[in-house]
């Protein structure tokens, strides 16, 4: 075991891959001797070279679908976009071929890559550096979309997004890479993609969340047990798409009431497909309507403001209250 | 970290050796274009130009490129008569496809756009498919087993970028195969091709880029589509050899070609071929060229279309006699028929016609949402299907 923070995680996690599968190849802007813009690719290019490391051209469109013809030529792809705001220029050759090439053939040509970005806001960034997108990737038939939440799910998520046969889209939440440490084990591990967890038991409400927001989620569950005696449940989704629904209605069928808390934008994000799937499978154990704590419907403001968009622990003790006294 | 400056990266990655330096004022010596051209619309023959390709290859391109057109005309036929659904034609591309295809072995790729019928009928997709395709049904895009190609790409020239990728693992893994791509000269202005090029060239991926120049994006000319001379030019921007080549003479595109992938083979990169051709038919059969063009244009192109030269060709060189053609054409019309027979029972078949399959192929595992959709979807067929076996109206039945 090791302490480490997410950055060193999923380095770690490439190593592995790339140690023990030689046709995972590591490609993007910057990735080789620069080593990446946060260094996540450190050492890479020195251990493996140049024919497994690439530095490509600035295109993100041909960085995504040259990785789509290495995929079906038979490597493992996993390409970086520097910042998944310029993955915009990819969504084309995600959307019209990463995701729909098994299909199209009925399985005689298939795409096992990863697109890694950067993703979410909080470290005071410039415009455009702080996408937090999910959304439009898990409305998107045919892809995966996996975001961590720390440094040992993002090692074993990532092994599974790299052993997937079909492509995945692994968002890193850019403000936590370097925020804290946690225990990473020896050995190698995967986590399944499509399952979410329970980091925090409790009976009288459930809080759903992911990435960058988990932390505060869990620190307004705190607050609820100090302040309110209330037992928050906290959940991880850690797979946007396919969805873990049976952990959330689950707990909800316990708990009666729910919050949603994440980054992107309300409107059609992720919180509205919870809500969705609550209401299919367990509208008449709720007490209350779920809430939804989100990114407003704007772009992030710039830095300056960026701490009133974002999620934080005061605005998800608000609507858990609220939710509680309905 | 410091940039380790001892170590040569750009050994994969050669570079101009056009770097000038002087002042005041040099030029920059850039490549030619040439343009090239082996037997003319009224089948002159360059004699010194010649290719020598074995008569078992002559007659395979021209069996093909036969097919493609006979293939292509009946299926006009059936869409008119609406048994086949919109579809674009590829009369007139059997040069550029088929003098190009003919290159390519069995560890090479085929990625098409989709007006190259004669390269994917050699390829050894069925006839049966491309109707399917054309008709539908996703079963028309699986490749023939074993064979390294990619089916039709709809979303213009994003299919090179593929073809790069491809091509990039090729290099990166010395595996001595090739990559042959088709794009139109509306795809050229497609950022995608500028980047597929740009990688290409950067790797020095063994990419031949075939364009089909027709001089039309449907209804768009080529003056509007650019205001380069040619499309092969742009080659000398990235870095690799272009050429221009009458995209009618198949001998020009098979020589064009052959040079293109030795020089892929000998690890020098990519190529970009333009073939100047003409789309004679409509853009699909939904167009209606006489709203942006002329017919004296039309019919100018229409008699420089590509196999009647090469038909005069084989039969001077007495490669095929008269009879032997027409011989040919009966034995390809009675195939096509019976492709077409196949195809109509196949489309009633439970296999080809099950909705459920729409589930099917999107994960290598189904995920548990999407089976829930499955099973959502097959209730409702049978609840309707009950519902219209019981006598009740579908209607009535789901007003309860």
């Amino acid at each position: 075991m090791a302490q480490m923070n997410m950055a060193k995680a999923i380095n770690l996690a490439l190593f592995e891959a790339m140690d023990r599968d030689d046709k995972v190849i590591v490609m993007g802007e910057d990735v080789g001797p620069d080593e990446g813009v946060f260094r996540i690719t450190e050492g890479l290019y020195n251990k493996f070279g140049d024919k497994r490391v690439l530095d490509t051209p600035l295109a993100e469109s041909g960085i995504m679908g040259t990785a789509i013809g290495m995929a079906i030529y038979g490597l493992r792809p996993v390409c970086e976009m520097q910042f998944s705001g310029f993955d915009y220029y990819a969504f084309h050759q995600l959307e019209c071929h990463a995701s729909r090439f098994r299909n199209r053939t009925r399985g005689r040509v298939t795409v096992p890559v990863v697109m890694r970005a950067p993703y979410g806001g909080g470290i005071r960034a410039l415009e455009h550096h702080s996408e937090s997108r999910e959304a439009i990737y898990a409305h998107t038939p045919g892809l995966k979309v996996v975001i961590p939440s720390g440094p040992r799910n993002a090692r074993a998520l990532l092994h599974s997004a790299i052993q997937d046969p079909d492509p995945v889209i692994y968002y890193e939440p850019k403000a936590i890479y370097r925020l804290f440490k946690e225990e990473v084990p020896e050995a190698m591990e995967t986590l399944p993609i499509g399952q979410a967890q329970v980091v925090r038991k409790g009976k009288d409400i459930t809080l759903v969340s992911y990435g960058a927001s988990l932390r505060p989620t869990l620190e307004a569950a705190e607050l609820l047990e100090e302040e309110d005696g209330v037992q928050a449940e906290v959940i991880d989704l850690l797979t946007i798409s396919p969805m873990d629904a049976t952990l959330i209605i689950e707990s909800v069928k316990k708990t009666g009431r729910a919050v949603v808390v994440h980054e992107g934008p309300r409107t059609c994000g992720l919180g509205a497909e919870v809500v969705a799937r609550i209401n299919e499978a367990a509208l008449l154990y709720l007490e209350a309507p779920i809430k939804r704590v989100t990114g407003f419907d704007v772009p992030i403001p710039y830095f300056s403001k960026e701490r009133f968009f974002l999620p934080d622990p005061e605005r998800v003790l608000a609507a858990s209250r609220e939710t509680l006294s309905f | 970290m410091l940039l380790d400056t001892s170590d040569d990266h750009t050994a994969d990655f050669p570079v101009s050796n056009n770097r000038v330096d002087s002042m005041p004022r040099t030029k920059i010596e850039l490549p030619n274009i040439e343009y090239l051209s082996i037997l003319d619309e009224d089948a002159k023959l360059d004699k010194a130009l010649e290719p020598k390709i074995a008569n078992e290859t002559l007659k395979t391109m021209y069996k093909y490129m036969l097919l493609a057109r006979r293939t292509d005309e009946r299926m006009l036929l059936m869409q008119r008569q609406g048994r086949m659904g919109t579809f674009p034609q590829s009369s007139g591309h059997e040069a550029i496809s088929m003098g190009s295809a003919i290159h390519l072995g069995k560890t090479d790729w085929h990625v098409p756009a989709y007006r190259e019928l004669a390269g994917l009928l050699f390829r050894g997709w069925s006839i049966e498919t491309t109707l399917l395709y054309w008709n539908g049904f996703e079963e028309g895009a699986m490749p023939p087993e074993g064979v390294n190609d990619l089916p039709v790409c709809v979303p213009i020239a994003s299919q090179l970028l593929h073809a790069a990728g491809l091509g990039m693992a090729m290099k990166l893994r010395n595996d001595n195969s090739i990559v042959m791509t088709y794009f139109g000269d509306g795809a050229s202005s497609e950022g995608d091709t500028h980047e597929a090029m740009n990688f290409a060239s950067v790797y020095q991926a063994p990419v031949v880029f075939v364009c089909l120049n027709n001089q039309y994006a449907i209804s768009v000319p080529i003056a509007k589509q650019m205001r380069n001379e040619t499309i092969a030019q742009r080659a000398i921007a990235y870095g690799m050899p272009g050429i221009r080549v009458d995209g009618n003479d198949v001998l020009a595109v098979y020589v064009a070609t052959m040079e293109a992938v030795e020089r892929a083979k000998r690890g020098e990169g990519p190529t970009l071929i333009e073939g100047l051709t003409y789309r004679f038919t409509p853009h699909t059969t939904a167009d209606d060229p006489k709203r942006y063009r002329s017919d004296e244009e039309c019919a100018l192109w229409t008699k420089r279309e590509p196999l009647a030269r090469f038909k005069k060709y084989l039969v001077a060189k007495g490669v095929y006699t008269e009879k032997q053609l027409e011989e040919l054409e009966q034995e390809l019309d009675t195939l096509i028929k019976a492709s077409i027979t196949r195809v109509e029972e196949m489309a009633q078949s439970e296999e080809l016609v099950n909705p459920l399959s729409m589930f099917d192929y999107l994960y290598s595992d189904i995920p548990p949402y999407l089976n829930e959709q499955r099973e959502e979807l097959k209730k409702h067929l049978e609840d309707v299907k009950n519902s219209t076996n019981s006598g009740v109206s579908p209607q009535k039945a789901s007003a309860h």
